[in-house]
């Protein structure tokens, strides 16, 4: 008897009643969903993991080409075939980068951490040096992926997969936040030359998609140059992507600063700060901080984005798996090529996204 | 021999076409407390805040310690370091402690060591009777304590002239009480003040010179004894009748 009564008094039976089955329609939609969600995830999960093929096919021998994949063995065998990507991984993650030298590529990825912990997280000890490193780091890793002083040069033309997802992403962003900085408040600049100047930029680039801009930069920008001058390709790519991300991200930005009352402004001046003193440490803390969803809305759209390359001949994430799939010897694994590919840019978006959340959380400083 | 340390002569200002301040002519000696009362959009506000040039006039002469009011920024600069401001709406920094509100100003402005600075901000604190909110933030205090932290904050920066734009307006009537306490207090110590409110018990212990604005013109100027006993012009004895008698 007391067994029952606490059975109905418990908590998790009692969520169940009230959100799952409080009455007869919503107990048969939650009963209807519940096996939707099994259908689902069990297809995918045996497609992905129980029923695939790794490294061996179901007969145990070594796939190294299409044929071998146990679906295209045994009608009865539907699971991915997973080795296209295990057998193509280092060209998935560094392109073309000779397989020796791919310890440098390596390392930058290992690094890359170190340098961005400094700007993530405020209360880290040592920050200090970890900003020195911050800085020091686009000339170490320039130096370690391109070579020169003793290292082989690797040039860019051989860099592709996460690799150049990531620089250009990464780099696109860290350049353009800075620059949007700048045109945010140049749009909202009393002087009538910086803020026209700034507007034109923000509205012509919002205006053009971002294949238009790497066209131009990649076909046009040698023509405004001089004779003989060739900037690299992923150069022009990397200064497309961050003109780019500065516009958008200088419009967010922007919104973040019509948000501050003007109180703040005036507050700061009567206190004597100057305009740049005031703009530093009361006015953007205050904006960026607002601005932040918006920011990294921006980002991970940028972040998607950059496989936009693969129509200038530079081989990102996507480039790469296309040409993997377009290969005779793998051909018709696209499903498991897109999939990985999915896979790869939504842990970084995903992360992004957790990040601002916790940035969000961290810097609330009101009860609400 | 009283000294001069604020001087309006003949100002005007306009938002586009209207006319918000004519002809204010107005001079304040040192240590002097003055309260500035009117209808709203009268120019009050304005007026004091033309003083530390959060707004520009487009005539006449301001000049505060001897300096003249021009667009030089030296100028403004050297001025708003003298005069402290205390807004309607606190207007402190929302992202900032308590302690870093205060002290930001010596150290950014006066580039006084941070330890020293903070050493400032917490005696301040303590004038104003909440030292113990030191570590928190704006967000978490009430109405009444932020506004004492907005005076502290004017007051690190260690000013010769106070400004106060309707500092309780923005309060809960509980919370009037101690912010006009710590005003009061500041106006025993010899502060030059100048007040805009509409708390008329204040302004009877405090001032000495009450100033009526309406329309952009200082209407009356008097002591308090005199403008709230025997005003001169029937504007200010009707806006008088309808404040103290409601």
């Amino acid at each position: 008897m007391s067994s029952s009564i606490s059975f109905t008094h418990n908590k998790y039976y009692s969520w169940c009643r009230n959100n799952l089955f409080s009455s007869w329609i919503n107990g048969i939609i939650t009963i209807l969903s519940i096996y939707f969600i099994y259908e689902v995830s069990s297809f995918f999960l045996n497609w992905t993991i129980f029923e695939a093929d790794f490294v061996n096919n179901f007969r145990g021998e070594k796939i190294t080409d299409r044929t071998f994949c146990s679906k295209n063995i045994e009608p009865g065998q539907h699971g991915a075939c997973w080795a296209i990507i295990i057998v193509r991984f280092h060209q998935f993650i560094y392109g073309f980068y000779p397989v020796e030298e791919a310890w440098r590529v390596n390392l930058v990825y290992g690094l890359l951490p170190f340098a961005l912990v400094g700007i993530f997280f405020d209360n880290l000890p040592f920050r200090k040096y970890f900003i020195y490193f911050t800085f020091l780091f686009p000339f170490i890793g320039y130096f370690l992926l391109y070579g020169g002083a003793g290292l082989d040069v690797v040039g860019t033309s051989k860099w592709g997969g996460l690799l150049v997802t990531l620089f250009l992403g990464v780099t696109g962003i860290l350049l353009a936040f800075p620059l949007s900085i700048i045109l945010a408040l140049g749009r909202r600049s009393k002087m009538p030359v910086i803020k026209t100047i700034c507007i034109i930029f923000i509205e012509f680039i919002r205006g053009v998609p971002l294949i238009t801009l790497l066209f131009t930069a990649n076909v046009m920008l040698p023509l405004f140059l001089p004779e003989g001058v060739r900037p690299d390709n992923l150069l022009r790519a990397l200064v497309a992507v961050t003109l780019f991300q500065s516009a958008y991200m200088a419009e967010a930005i922007r919104g973040g600063l019509q948000a501050i009352p003007k109180g703040q402004l005036e507050a700061a001046q009567s206190l004597g700060l100057t305009y740049w003193q005031s703009t530093r440490k009361i006015i953007l803390p205050q904006a960026l901080k607002i601005s932040i969803p918006p920011i990294v809305n921006t980002c991970i759209g940028l972040f998607k984005d950059t496989s936009l390359v693969l129509i200038i001949g530079l081989f990102d994430l996507l480039g790469v798996g296309r040409a993997a799939v377009a290969d005779i010897d793998w051909a018709k694994l696209h499903y498991e090529v897109y999939v990985f590919i999915s896979l790869v840019f939504f842990i970084f978006c995903f992360g992004m996204s957790r990040y601002s959340l916790y940035l969000e959380k961290k810097l609330k400083t009101d009860n609400s | 021999m009283t000294e001069q340390v604020i001087q309006l002569e003949k100002v005007n200002k306009w938002y586009d076409d209207f006319h918000v301040l004519k002809d204010i002519d107005l001079s304040v000696d040192k240590g002097q407390k003055i309260v500035i009362c009117g209808p709203s959009g009268s120019g009050k506000s304005t007026m004091i805040r033309c003083i530390n040039r959060l707004e520009a006039h487009q005539e006449g002469k301001i000049v505060v310690h001897g300096t003249e009011l021009t667009n030089d920024l030296k100028n403004i600069d050297l001025i708003r370091k003298n005069v402290g401001m205390v807004f309607q709406q606190f207007n402190l920094f929302p992202h900032l402690s308590v302690l870093d509100n205060i002290s930001l100003a010596p150290i950014w402005v006066k580039k006084m060591p941070k330890k020293e600075a903070e050493e400032i901000a917490m005696s301040y604190l303590e004038k104003v009777k909440i030292p113990e909110q030191a570590e928190k933030f704006p967000g978490q205090l009430s109405g009444g304590q932020q506004q004492r932290v907005a005076i502290a904050r004017s007051l690190a920066m260690n000013p010769d002239i106070m400004l106060f734009d309707e500092p309780t307006s923005a309060l809960d009537p509980e919370m009037i009480k101690e912010v006009l306490d710590v005003m009061i207090q500041l106006a025993e110590e010899g502060m030059t003040m100048l007040v805009v409110t509409h708390e008329m018990g204040f302004a009877k212990t405090v001032a000495d010179q009450m100033i009526f604005m309406d329309e952009g013109r200082i209407v009356e100027q008097a002591s308090p004894d005199e403008f709230f006993n025997n005003p001169k012009s029937d504007r200010t004895k009707l806006f008088l009748s309808q404040i103290l008698n409601h």
